[in-house]
């Protein structure tokens, strides 16, 4: 891999974002939203007084968690977007840029837009609801991580298809996420769930983080096995899917359907 | 038939197909491009032109044949291979929300290039783009993109370049100008190029060598002027329409 390959695809898309405003408003505008819904939706649970249970610190924790997750996918999937959007692909791909370093430019803009993201939801935390994340310390970064990794692995998933379907499959990379939302245990708990359902959860790496940060909050130890749990789930993940995003590659280039993807 | 043996091949291709879902597009193509040369590759709409470009700068994969370039296969050596070649289309815009240089600077890193700002500036001064740079590529009129495609295609230094129809947008004067500074590039940079376009009268003006392509297969190549004679036509243009339409020495059109 070329430093200098990857490092030219990252400016690319810094370039771009410096100046458009809705594109910092699609990593800005939705996270504050959400956050200030549900900030607020806290505030009132917790004026109903239910003991032993602090609405703002978990939900608020869950919902800058989701956030991660969610901008760290969609980060993926609009990176390659914009070059299927601006009919790019040929140019980058006559170069002598390889897969492995496309890919490497998306994941790190992802870890860009999530350390933007981690730092403003957190300031908003603060400021209105005095939910102070880093207070947690270094335990929640692990988690963090594990959700920068998952939510990646995801948008390449996502790009696999579209490079596969065409742009008529672009919606998923705004919408896929949600699929997995009611399933790995974002706001609730994984024994909520039915016992069919709890074993399923537990197939994403996320419903190990959602328990694991909840769990740093709560009690403010770190709970090894669900990191562990994560980072292994985490890692049959990027590696099936890596896998069946250059199958779908190669494919793409045996189908002549490289440059037609608009 | 000039005499090539003495030259370099810079682009080898033997008996080269490619089908989609079992039809085929290219049906075993086998040519040679020398060094310092401009070659045209020519054929009506649909004759595999496109698809044996693209094979040859690996964006699709060839059922069967080889494909070398400067001696090597692109299959196994593509980085290396990409590194000393360029490629230019008007049907290809660089992205319009970038600036010309932010667009440039992109590819030079793509490209590995060591010194972005001096390269950049030097070859805009080539294509005289300077007053250009800091405007939004969409901005640009066509004469001014595809000066900026080319000097897009230079920014690596190639020493082979493709170009697909690149002043086919262009109006007569851009398009001579297109022409005057490819035959500069040809000769001051030392650019073997393989050339496509529908304009006969440019390609017989531009191109040292022509190659003809019809239904994916190779149909004839030489000088314009040894097809011109073979042919017993005019010009160019006829030689173009007696392979398209299977016409004979001297058979009207």
């Amino acid at each position: 891999m070329k430093l200098s390959r990857i490092n030219g695809l990252i400016m690319r898309h810094l370039y771009l974002y410096k100046r458009s405003v809705p594109r910092l408003m699609d990593i800005f505008y939705w996270p504050i939203m959400e956050l200030l819904l549900w900030g607020f939706i806290s505030a009132f649970i917790d004026k109903l007084g239910m003991p032993g249970f602090n609405a703002v610190t978990v939900l608020l924790g869950a919902v800058i968690f989701w956030d991660l997750l969610a901008q760290s996918q969609r980060a993926v999937s609009v990176s390659f977007l914009e070059e299927v959007w601006e009919k790019n692909f040929l140019n980058i791909f006559v170069t002598p840029l390889r897969v492995s370093e496309f890919i490497a430019s998306t994941f790190i803009l992802a870890a860009i837009r999530i350390v933007l993201v981690t730092i403003v939801m957190a300031f908003i935390a603060f400021f209105f609801y005095k939910f102070n994340l880093f207070v947690f310390g270094f335990t929640l970064i692990p988690f963090m991580f594990n959700l920068l990794m998952f939510g990646s692995v995801l948008g390449l998933f996502t790009t696999a298809i579209i490079l596969r379907y065409g742009t008529s499959a672009q919606v998923l990379a705004f919408g896929f996420i949600m699929l997995i939302q009611p399933f790995t245990a974002v706001f609730y708990p994984v024994s909520v769930l039915p016992p069919l359902l709890q074993k399923f959860s537990y197939l994403f790496p996320s419903t190990y983080v959602f328990e694991g940060m909840r769990e740093v909050i709560s009690t403010g130890t770190f709970s090894y096995p669900l990191f562990w749990g994560a980072a292994a789930t985490n890692f049959v993940y990027a590696f099936v899917i890596t896998w069946f995003f250059y199958r779908m590659f190669a494919y793409v280039k045996r189908e002549g359907k490289l440059l037609r993807l608009d | 038939m000039q005499n090539l043996q003495h030259k370099n091949p810079v682009i080898e291709i033997k008996d080269l197909k490619k089908d989609f879902n079992k039809i085929p597009a290219v049906k075993g193509v086998s040519f040679s491009v020398y060094e310092g040369e401009i070659c045209g590759l020519l054929g009506p709409n649909g004759a595999g032109k496109t698809t044996t470009i693209q094979m040859i700068l690996d964006l699709i994969t060839p059922t069967s044949g080889e494909i070398k370039i400067f001696g090597k296969e692109i299959k196994h050596h593509r980085e290396e291979i990409l590194g000393v070649m360029n490629f230019s289309s008007p049907y290809v815009s660089l992205p319009g929300n970038l600036t010309a240089w932010e667009n440039l600077a992109t590819f030079a890193r793509l490209y590995g290039v060591r010194d972005v700002r001096a390269t950049i500036e030097s070859l805009a001064d080539f294509f005289d783009i300077r007053s250009l740079l800091h405007k939004m590529t969409g901005s640009l009129s066509t004469g001014q993109l595809t000066r900026l495609n080319l000097t897009k295609a230079l920014l690596n230094n190639p020493r082979l370049l493709l170009l697909d129809e690149p002043t086919s947008s262009l109006d007569p004067d851009i398009a001579d100008r297109t022409r005057k500074m490819l035959l500069k590039i040809r000769d001051e940079k030392k650019v073997t190029m393989l050339y496509t376009s529908h304009n006969m009268e440019e390609v017989e003006e531009i191109c040292d060598r022509v190659i003809f392509i019809q239904h994916g297969q190779l149909k004839d190549q030489g000088t314009p002027t040894e097809l011109i004679e073979k042919y017993g036509r005019k010009d160019l243009n006829d030689v173009f329409l007696a392979i398209a339409r299977g016409h004979n020495k001297g058979e009207e059109i």
